[in-house]
């Protein structure tokens, strides 16, 4: 499937989808309780059949903690780009993945170990990097008096 | 006179748990491997990581572009000319910058030479893992040439730091087409050296046959690239379905197996370290001639917007996030390394082997620890 065809086929599955053609991939913005059920259907769809989750990134946008996850069709070459944010940075919460696609158990401990963001369901959510004495360094309220260089 | 007798099979039922790291031999530097066993049977492999963590993710933050990609030599020191390239890459495709042919064609050439020396690392200290040290002495003996030759041209063996956003650091060394066709032609003699001494061991065949099995499905799930998805079948070579550089102007093969154990992702492996040496064949006699680097602003601001670049390490796929909010340092920058996916199947592949088996399979994954922690 082209981008166009895509975009059209993400549309059909949920019409309230904020679609983006971004600068490389087309992008979906989705709020967290809707992203397992659109993952699940864009992995086992014939048409979509998005296998190769191949990147996951959480990012702090200030405000709100996300998730992007890059997926890509080792059947038809297509890749696609979900995001989705929370704006609760106490206590965030998102769906794991790990049961679709299985590189997402490692993937979800690193966003869990730099983040702090917790994914339910996910079979093994343990601190990758660091023990549990550290902060979460990725967000950008993280302060390291010794060691980071700050502009 | 009272019997004692003594009940050995409780112990050889009951599971127990070693740590195999974090300075073990074959781990390849500080891994920690804590290895569930009931005998000699894996029962689980939990890796545990972060001892050389950095944060570079954190680091690329508070730094500029030109100097993102010193750190991305510290990541994957094998592969360190491609993940430099990597990134200058994702800032040219972020500027929308003209690269000239000449600089395409010597990035290809180096990384190409790269990935010749990774291999021959791996292909040293594989052979070692599994008892043959001679392997050891030969992998080296001719990583050394091809080190020299990047010494000649970049001035540092290893982490080469060759590339910066819009070209090339300095132009090559005269010698350098000379040399890498004379190293080229060493090689073609000296490779077939390497499949008598260890690919028709018999030894080495009972080791590695039917080790870690990981089925193409698996692969794709898990995410496996590089030569170690590909020993699977899994088609995932960056070079073929999104060429950069002069990847789009060459012909290669794509080195697919489908059997998928430990002896197939070493036979990838040497199959690809052939076609590297067609690749580079196919390009050192025509080095377009041409500018080394294309001039840039003093200080690198990417436009705002998010940018994603993929390219093909020694080991797998790297892929290079970055989130720019147009400042000169990214807002975010996350780095897929191929390694850190590749380690989570450890778990899955060596359960039900031995554990010397555990210890092919670990080296047939070709893991470098910088590269996981990052």
């Amino acid at each position: 499937m082209d981008k166009i065809q895509l975009r059209e086929f993400i549309k059909s599955i949920n019409p309230d989808l904020e679609i983006k053609e971004g600068k490389q991939y087309i992008e979906v913005s989705i709020p967290p309780s809707k992203l397992y059920i659109l993952a699940k259907e864009l992995r086992e769809k014939e048409e979509t059949q998005f296998d190769f989750l191949f990147c996951l990134s959480g990012v702090d946008y200030g405000q709100d903690l996300g998730v992007v996850y890059h997926l890509r069709s080792t059947k038809f070459d297509h890749v696609v780009v979900l995001k989705t944010r929370t704006t609760d940075r106490e206590h965030p919460q998102l769906d794991s993945v790990a049961d679709i696609w299985k590189t997402a158990d490692f993937h979800e401990r690193e966003v869990f170990d730099l983040l702090g963001i917790k994914f339910t369901n996910h079979p093994d959510l343990r601190r990758l990097f660091l023990d549990s004495s550290w902060g979460f360094p990725l967000r950008k309220d993280y302060v390291d008096d010794i060691n980071i260089v700050t502009k | 006179m009272e019997e004692k007798v003594i009940n050995i099979t409780t112990d050889e039922q009951q599971e127990y748990v070693i740590n195999m790291g974090p300075q073990h031999p074959s781990t390849h530097g500080v891994l920690r491997l804590v290895v569930s066993l009931k005998g000699e049977i894996v029962k689980s492999v939990q890796p545990h990581i972060g001892y050389i963590h950095r944060g570079i993710e954190k680091m690329c933050e508070s730094i500029t572009y030109p100097q993102i990609i010193h750190l991305t030599d510290r990541m994957d020191y094998l592969s360190a000319h491609i993940n430099n390239e990597a990134v200058c890459l994702t800032v040219e495709k972020a500027l929308e910058v003209e690269i000239p042919d000449r600089i395409k064609v010597i990035r290809t050439i180096m990384s190409e030479l790269t990935r010749i020396q990774s291999h021959q690392l791996w292909w040293a200290s594989f052979g070692m893992d599994l008892g043959g040290l001679t392997c050891f002495f030969y992998g080296l003996r001719d990583r050394e040439k091809i080190l020299d030759i990047f010494e000649e041209t970049c001035g540092s063996r290893m982490i080469v730091s060759y590339n910066c956003p819009g070209g090339l650091m300095y132009d090559i060394h005269p010698n350098f087409q000379k040399r890498v066709k004379e190293f080229i032609k060493y090689f073609r003699k000296i490779l077939p050296e390497y499949d008598q001494l260890l690919s028709g061991n018999v030894i080495f065949h009972e080791r590695s046959k039917g080790i870690g099995k990981l089925t193409l499905e698996d692969a794709v799930s898990y995410g496996i690239t590089g030569p170690s998805g590909r020993a699977s079948g899994f088609s995932c070579d960056v070079r073929k379905h999104e060429p950069y550089s002069a990847y789009d102007k060459i012909k290669f093969k794509e080195i697919l197996f489908t059997e998928g154990d430990t002896y197939h992702r070493y036979i990838a492996r040497i199959d690809e370290i052939w076609e590297s040496m067609n690749i580079i064949e196919q390009l050192i006699d025509n080095i377009p001639e041409g500018p080394y680097a294309v001039k840039m602003k003093p200080v690198i601001k990417l436009p705002e917007g998010e940018y994603y670049q993929r390219v093909e390490t020694a080991r797998g796929e790297l892929g290079v996030f970055i989130i720019s909010d147009g400042n000169k340092s990214p807002y975010r920058v996350k780095f897929r390394s191929p390694n850190f996916v590749n380690l989570s199947v450890l778990n899955h592949i060596a359960k039900g082997f031995k554990i010397a088996d555990l210890v092919a399979i670990g080296g047939s994954l070709d893991l470098v620890i910088p590269d996981i922690d990052r």
